[in-house]
């Protein structure tokens, strides 16, 4: 299995900023509000080409970085073909009339080179168009060649974090469930691949039945439902090694739904005896299991608070899939939805904010946010079938599966952002569901 | 696919398992249960002989539907279950493996246990007619093995059901 994230060995530091002194009137911001309509300019010239060999790398990591902040929906590129100004060198001054005159808000300039040892150097900087002065320090990227996407997403994240105060998602990767053939023949298995679309690589074959993986903390681990013994198992998996073991529970029940708590240790999931479904613990070291939940209902879908002190889970214990909350350690459940319809998949926001949810209401699905009480309540998409949702890591974007109706119906991943707006495809060219989106790569 | 080969695999696989162990699934083994829904010919023996798989499939019924959200049965589905459970009674070298199944209106957590819901129920009305529940294990696919792929109530309706799937367990 292809492992380059693991191989690529990336130095980032802060180069000294060349003497731009003068005071500004304030910072270049583009605020993520439900009032942000209008995307920000920027220019993003082919970032120069320190030696012959880094042409091709100069332009790809170019086109990475755009695609990177277009596809946010905040920022929109101007094309090279209205430039008006080149940028040859990187280190000679930039002449900001020529980016002015065509309303370039934000320019980025960046140089590639490729080392003797095969490695490549990336150096950018983000400029303030209007008020001609450089957005924080210049920084440069060391990597090996085969890891340049996630240079060029490093240099978006800053990019990003600079124009919008949030903290960045696109060096990232979601672990998924790779679909292929007819509905009622679907073959599955475990993917993984950057939150792009790109490196995609696959984890299991597709021999058996595999549903919803979850990334550990670290994300070095997933677990992940399979039906390899013949009845639904909760699986651990080393990312790295593909190498996995199955959680044992009692003899006799399905388990499956399962999460980690932010601590790595505990897994919390559901488990079926006797038809009746509950929620349960289990610390991954002993394998010991606590009961959490004891109702005759459905309890599922359970997935903790980012602190680890208390769960959101699905429960039909009012008739309808509903979402509640309760402490970490099981006890008392708060209701927090309300709405016409049935919740299920409730997932906390890495920021500890939202919860995020798949709604079905009158025959249409929805993924939706809530606060953490279950006011506020907004419904983010609307289809024949979108559910199980994944927070970005700074908890700004969610990607979830959207399931095409009727014979011909496939599974596709989408993403949306938390105001609602810019719902986009994931570029993937296989079928696709239950992601889970991991933390910012280290 | 040639399902009567993997069929046969399978069973060599179950009957394996029951010999060198006490629990006749012998679940620890990879056994293969996506078998769910195969045609008549995907059963051993003859339709016409009555205590052949094929014959319990096609003449007795294997399946019963639910209503929407439901995992309570059916008249229909008691009347079936009676032919199943004097069935299972007379045919004691069978075990069987009950197959729960919602349609795709859910989400994927909250179908794979109201699969399990419905198998249960099924179980339970056989455990009541006097089929040994050692003989019974329940499985749930939720929404993962529609039989009907289209996205309207007339397979739905197929697809919300119970199928027990018999095999037989050699004596050991």
């Amino acid at each position: 299995m292809m492992r380059y994230a693991l191989s690529l060995l990336m130095a980032m530091m802060v180069f000294v900023t060349m003497a731009h002194a003068q005071e500004r009137s304030g910072p270049l911001r583009i605020e993520i509000t439900e009032g942000v309509i209008e995307p920000l300019p920027y220019a993003a010239p082919i970032f120069v080409a320190e030696t012959a060999a880094a042409a091709q790398h100069a332009q790809n990591i170019t086109q990475v970085i755009a695609t990177d902040l277009s596809g946010t929906g905040l920022f929109r590129e101007i094309p090279a073909s209205a430039h008006i100004g080149r940028i040859t060198n990187f280190t000679s001054p930039v002449q900001f009339a020529d980016w002015k005159a065509i309303n370039a808000q934000a320019l980025i300039v960046g140089s590639v080179s490729a080392e003797s040892d095969g490695r490549l150097t990336v150096r950018f900087r983000l400029y303030d168009v209007f008020a001609g002065q450089e957005i924080g320090q210049g920084l440069q990227l060391q990597g090996t060649a085969d890891g340049w996407r996630r240079m060029a997403h490093k240099v978006a994240d800053q990019v990003y974090s600079r124009l919008t105060g949030e903290d960045p998602y696109f060096d990232s990767r979601v672990v998924f469930v790779a679909e292929s053939g007819p509905k009622d023949n679907r073959q599955k298995q475990l993917a993984i691949m950057d939150y792009d679309g790109a490196n995609l690589s696959y984890l299991t074959d597709s021999s058996s039945i595999v549903l919803a993986p979850r990334f550990s903390p670290g994300d070095n681990q997933v677990l992940y439902t399979s039906y390899e013994s013949g009845f639904p198992k909760i699986y651990l998996l080393d990312v790295a090694s593909a190498g996995r073991r199955v959680l044992e529970t009692q003899q006799g029940t399905m388990s499956f739904a399962p999460r980690f708590a932010p601590d790595g240790r505990t897994v919390v999931f559901s488990l079926t005896a006797g038809g009746n479904t509950d929620l349960y613990a289990m610390d991954i070291a002993s394998g010991q299991t606590t009961r959490l939940t004891s109702a005759p209902s459905i309890e599922t879908a359970p997935s903790f608070s980012p602190d680890g002190s208390q769960i959101v889970f699905e429960s039909d214990r009012s008739g309808l899939p509903q979402l509640y909350v309760m402490p970490a350690g099981g006890g008392e459940a708060q209701r927090i939805s309300f709405g016409q319809g049935r919740y299920g998949t409730p997932v906390w926001s890495p920021r500890g904010d939202l919860i995020s949810f798949t709604k079905q209401s009158k025959g249409r699905f929805h993924i939706g946010v809530m606060r953490t009480d279950g006011s506020e309540e907004r419904l983010l998409t609307a289809s024949f079938l979108d559910e199980g949702p994944t927070w970005a890591p700074n908890g700004r974007v969610i990607m979830f599966t959207r399931e095409s109706q009727g014979a011909q119906g496939q599974a596709r991943l989408y993403s949306v952002d938390i105001t609602g707006r810019n719902l986009r495809q994931v570029p993937l060219d296989i079928g696709a569901s239950d992601p889970s989106w991991s933390g910012l790569q280290k | 696919m040639n399902i009567l080969g993997k069929t046969t695999i399978l069973a060599a696989v179950l009957a394996l398992g029951a010999c060198t162990s006490a629990d006749r699934f012998n679940s620890g083994n990879a056994v293969d249960l996506n078998s769910s829904g195969v045609g008549a010919n995907g059963l051993a023996g003859s339709p016409q002989d009555p205590t052949s798989a094929a014959y319990f499939q096609q003449t007795v019924g294997d399946r019963v539907l639910f209503a929407v959200d439901q995992s309570t049965l059916t008249q229909e589905g008691m009347v079936t279950l009676d032919g199943q459970a004097q069935w299972l009674n007379t045919n004691v070298e069978y075990a069987a493996v009950i197959e729960g199944h919602a349609d795709e209106q859910g989400t994927r957590e909250y179908n794979l246990a109201l699969g399990a819901r419905r198998a249960n129920a099924v179980l339970e009305y056989l455990t009541s007619k006097g089929v040994a529940s050692n003989r019974m294990k329940v499985i749930s696919y939720g929404k993962e093995r529609p039989l009907e792929i289209c996205s309207e109530e007339s397979c739905y309706a197929k697809n919300r059901r119970a199928v027990t799937v018999i095999s037989v367990v050699p004596t050991s």
